[in-house]
């Protein structure tokens, strides 16, 4: 077994895959069609990144678990997603704010992990990259408009931002797992996204005319600890619905 | 990370021997297969089978996947199937590769000719002009009922991954645009 691949294989997936079922959860609910087109295209764009990582998550680990049973018959715990992806979907500002401070995160990381010197790494992340270009234009887009929209739409977005600041710090925070990841040249440190990260929130933000919020706020060790297996209360019942098939009759196929 | 769907099979019926084609008569086998989500494009218009090759008795066939997510690629994958079986070979391989990353930079032009004969705008950029993270003007998309370039984007997403939705402000219908990719 590779733990250090495995861990960070299931990082990548568990981070992807829980944000691709927090997505589809806006499927037939979202406030106009075209951007309920997107969300559900997003998450699919996840989901199937999430597979990838899964996969390769049970080939590193090697103990014959595939990429179903790590989705659906692990516990809370056990998975290693950041709490920013678990983070309730909320009104859509909630919801695009969350987007917006992900993608941005996403797109530097797998520009990185495009130069991997793990194969199998990189060529999930030259592909993933691709989408999460498009996602992180995308939600910026959004996130302006919202912004520099009317008086409601800019207090919910700067109420959002507020909130979900102190969970952007967990995504730059590398652990002895991250660091020899990076030493072996799989992935880079987290660390370094940091800089580009806050470049490009930064001016989204100032253009939506939306307050960014001092960088030590996301440092608090309080909203950390997702990437290692502790959660908030929002991944149990989120959990119970996705697996809820699989653990109700265990192996159902079609 | 390969996924393999593989069959051996019996020959189909009318084919006494199995057969045992040069990789650029498959391709053109492979050419009536199409994505069912863009009945317009077969497989080798949208670019994502990458090789094709004997192995031995087995004939290997390599694609890429458009999107990560795409629900099409496991029917596509036994689409190829069933059409090599059908033209009389035993033993079919479909392979999925990963990298390089698919890109619609791969489209043929008989491709792009297709998608405009359906209504459906082919992509207008490379996939370099959109790799990027910065903001950025929706592109200028002709429309492909009237050819006017008075047109402008609803939806960053259509009915699929692959497509964005447009609409003509000079004959004022709606129309599919393939992403630049």
């Amino acid at each position: 077994m590779d733990r250090c691949l495995f861990d960070f294989a299931l990082r990548m997936g568990d981070t992807t895959l829980i944000l691709s079922q927090q997505l589809s959860a806006w499927c037939g609910h979202g406030p106009i069609l075209e951007e309920d087109l997107a969300l559900a295209n997003t998450a699919l764009d996840l989901l199937g990144q999430a597979r990838l990582w899964l996969t390769l998550a049970a080939e590193a680990e090697g103990a014959g678990r595939d990429e179903d049973q790590l989705a659906y018959l692990r516990d809370a715990h056990e998975f290693r997603n950041a709490l920013l992806v678990e983070r309730p979907n909320g009104s859509y500002a909630d919801t695009m704010t969350r987007q917006f401070f992900f993608d941005a995160w996403h797109y530097f990381l797998l520009e990185r992990l495009a130069a991997s010197s793990e194969p199998r790494v990189a060529a999930i992340a030259e592909k993933a990259v691709k989408e999460a270009a498009y996602h992180a234009r995308r939600s910026a887009d959004i996130v302006v408009r919202l912004g520099d929209g009317t008086a409601e739409s800019h207090a919910r977005m700067q109420a959002a931002v507020d909130d979900l600041w102190p969970y952007t710090g967990e995504l730059f925070a590398d652990d002895a797992n991250d660091i020899q990841a990076a030493q072996r040249g799989i992935a880079c440190p987290l660390a370094e996204l940091r800089g580009p990260w806050i470049a490009q929130v930064g001016a989204v933000l100032d253009e939506a005319t939306l307050a960014c919020p001092a960088e030590d706020l996301a440092r608090h060790a309080a909203y950390r600890g997702g990437r290692q297996g502790r959660h908030t209360e929002a991944l149990g019942p989120l959990l119970a619905e996705m697996q809820f098939l699989q653990r109700a009759y265990p192996g159902a196929i079609w | 990370m390969v996924e393999t769907v593989e069959t051996v099979a019996p020959a189909a019926p009318g084919h006494a021997q199995p057969v045992h084609a040069a990789p650029e008569r498959i391709a053109r086998w492979l050419d009536v297969v199409r994505d069912p989500e863009m009945p317009a494009l077969s497989v080798m218009d949208l670019g994502i089978v990458r090789d094709i090759a004997w192995e031995g008795s087995v004939c290997v066939v390599t694609i890429t996947p458009t999107y990560s997510g795409c629900p099409a690629m496991r029917e596509i994958a036994q689409d190829i199937e069933y059409a090599l079986r059908g033209h009389g070979i035993a033993a079919v391989s479909v392979r999925t590769r990963l990298a390089p990353a698919w890109t619609t930079d791969w489209l043929t032009e008989r491709g792009r000719q297709a998608l405009l004969r359906e209504g459906i705008a082919p992509p207008v950029e490379r996939a370099i002009d959109v790799s990027g993270i910065a903001r950025r003007a929706a592109p200028v998309v002709p429309c492909p009922q009237c050819g006017s370039s008075d047109t402008r984007m609803l939806s960053g997403f259509g009915a699929t991954s692959c497509r964005a939705l447009y609409r003509c402000n000079a004959c004022r219908e709606p129309f599919d645009y393939f992403k630049s990719h």
